[in-house]
């Protein structure tokens, strides 16, 4: 145990200081506050229902930018957005190891693979978290904001209902960092990790589930998928689809949380096994 | 009788058709600098990865200090430079350090350590992206030598070396090895294994061709000695050197299994009995001699295998 947290406090030093990491948790947060408020607010500040407001009213434009809206919002972009942010994270972790040379220095310095490959998954686990915990804050901080700025009263929502919303949003994350984990592991570096796992994510399962509507048989494959159980969680919280591209309603909400929570385990896993048996040339 | 630290038995490994290493057998004592030599693609890393666990062997095992090899419990007591460094390149050289001294659950103090004895410290705080290669070759060293291991295994540590970098490598691995510390040294620079060896293994396409002190290795010291006549110096030679200690080397010299000491004695008998003495010379034949015997192997400089 004592070697899976030193493996752990390593990897977080590392982490820490990886300037690409922090590019993408720019980015994400980037994107969460653009889809998630700019946008809404601009179309409700300038009234026009073409654009970003979906022909909402001005009313639930500004329902959606509330505090008491955020569980919604937090959830909205991960299934598209934040989970390929976080295959990404998860990719470059495992796979620069390789190509860098540096899980075979972290080899021979001492902890067992299950140590050190444990340590790594358990770093970016903490990684996903603080990314969740970053996006609830910001969220939080721009809806007070928003409503303070309107003259609207400051209606938080449940813990019930935030740590539901969190909670599956961190799942969803860590279900797509811990597959970008793997495909490095296997991939043996980050560029075909990268490359293999956002097509994936963001168009061959989309294009397989737009075949899957046609064809039964498809569709019991594609409801098995990470990202139609992603987009399913976060569908559930948010009550359905909301137009938010990835959230879906394609599974109900109990079965995609055992789907993701299997991919994480599985994943977790298989990194391990792959990492214990490979020969390290 | 020295404690064994590593000890291979028929250690083989196979990829495909390639027979990489074939059942080496090879053994390290606590406390000496064991040089590993082989020209390029023999075997020697194969069998080093081995040795840590960082490969598996096809056939065969591996014991390091008195453990199987790749044991968690047996790399944590192990310091290994393998094939070059492999390090965070957007960290700087401590915090890479730093980073590896995590892994073992060691205090920044020993990162201190180990910086200055690489002589890296003024440099420590650059990104391991912008090192020079020697620069980067001292800071795997540094890495191999936190926690203060029990067998260091440095494969080519000189490489990239400036010659002032490689005699400070030269002098911290011998310092090292006064101090008791047991290293498994990696080269393709001759020169350096015959002067800081105690015992080497000799690995040529993936067979382990000799394994002794670097002294049975080059042999005794000889004497070559041109006089006239000929025939009658051979008399006077073998008289003192055996029948079988002299030998016809052509240009009317002799070469003679005597030590150089020899050479006053030689001469006054030579004289002694009106042969006219040319030349005498000591002959010794360097580990490049008798590795190039065995191997095959030479390069155009004739100094170093090509890397």
């Amino acid at each position: 145990m004592n070697a899976i947290v030193n493996s752990t406090r390593a990897e977080l030093l590392r982490l820490r200081k990886w300037s690409a990491i922090w590019v993408i948790v720019g980015a994400w947060l980037a994107l969460s506050l653009s889809f998630g408020y700019v946008f809404n607010y601009v179309a409700y500040k300038t009234g026009d229902d073409n654009f970003a407001g979906d022909g909402a009213t001005d009313a639930q434009l500004l329902a959606e930018l509330m505090p008491s809206a955020i569980p919604d919002v937090i959830v909205s972009g991960l299934p598209m957005f934040g989970g390929a942010l976080a295959m990404v994270v998860g990719a470059l972790v495992a796979g620069n190891g390789f190509g860098w040379g540096t899980w075979k220095t972290v080899f021979t310095q001492g902890p067992g693979r299950l140590a050190a490959v444990g340590g790594s998954l358990a770093a970016v686990t903490i990684f996903i978290f603080a990314m969740m915990t970053a996006t609830l804050a910001l969220s939080a901080g721009v809806s007070v904001v928003i409503a303070a700025t309107e003259g609207q009263t400051i209606s938080m929502p449940t813990m019930g209902d935030l740590a539901e919303s969190f909670g599956a949003g961190f799942l969803v994350l860590e279900m797509w960092a811990l597959l970008g984990f793997l495909v490095g592991v296997l991939a043996k570096g980050p560029a075909l990790a990268v490359g293999l796992g956002l097509v994936w994510s963001l168009v061959v399962e989309n294009l397989l589930r737009g075949v899957g509507s046609l064809l039964s048989g498809i569709e019991t494959v594609t409801d098995a998928l990470p990202g139609t159980a992603g987009g399913s969680l976060a569908g559930a919280i948010i009550g359905g689809p909301n137009g938010t591209p990835g959230v879906l309603d394609a599974i109900s909400g109990e079965r995609a949380l055992v789907t993701v929570a299997a991919y994480v385990l599985v994943a977790a896993v298989a990194a391990v096994v792959v990492m214990r048996r490979r020969d390290l040339a | 009788m020295r404690e064994l630290v590593v000890e291979t038995d028929g250690l083989t490994k196979r990829y495909g058709d390639r027979l990489a290493v074939d059942r080496v057998s090879m053994t390290v004592m606590r406390g000496e600098v064991y040089g590993f030599l082989g020209p390029n693609g023999a075997g020697k890393t194969t069998t080093l990865r081995m040795m840590l666990g960082l490969i598996r062997p096809t056939a065969g095992s591996a014991s390091v200090l008195g453990r199987p090899a790749g044991r968690p419990d047996v790399t944590a007591r192990i310091g290994a430079l393998i094939e070059g460094p492999g390090f965070y390149p957007y960290l700087s050289g401590r915090d890479n350090l730093r980073t590896m001294a995590r892994y073992q659950g060691l205090p920044n103090t020993e990162v201190d350590r180990v910086l200055e004895m690489v002589d890296l410290a003024g440099r420590a705080k650059d990104a391991f992206k912008g090192y020079s290669l020697g620069m980067k070759q001292r800071l795997g060293v540094a890495a191999a030598m936190l926690g203060s291991p029990d067998l260091l295994v440095l494969d080519e540590p000189t490489n990239g070396l400036d010659p002032a970098g490689m005699a400070d490598m030269r002098a911290l691995v011998v310092s090292l090895a006064e101090a008791g510390q047991t290293v498994i040294l990696s080269s393709h620079i001759l020169a350096e294994v015959q002067e800081i060896c105690d015992r080497v293994g000799v690995i040529n396409n993936g067979r382990l061709l000799r394994e002794s002190t670097v002294a049975d290795l080059r042999g005794g010291a000889t004497l070559r000695v041109r006089a006239t006549p000929e025939d009658a110096a051979l008399a006077v030679l073998m008289r003192m050197a055996g029948d079988e200690g002299v030998r016809r080397i052509g240009n009317e010299t002799l070469e003679v299994d005597l030590p150089a000491t020899a050479t006053p004695d030689v001469v006054r008998q030579l004289v002694t009995h009106s042969i006219d003495v040319h030349e005498v010379a000591v002959a010794e034949r360097s580990l490049e001699d008798v590795f190039f015997e065995m191997t095959g192997n030479r390069t155009n400089s004739g100094q170093e295998l090509v890397s």
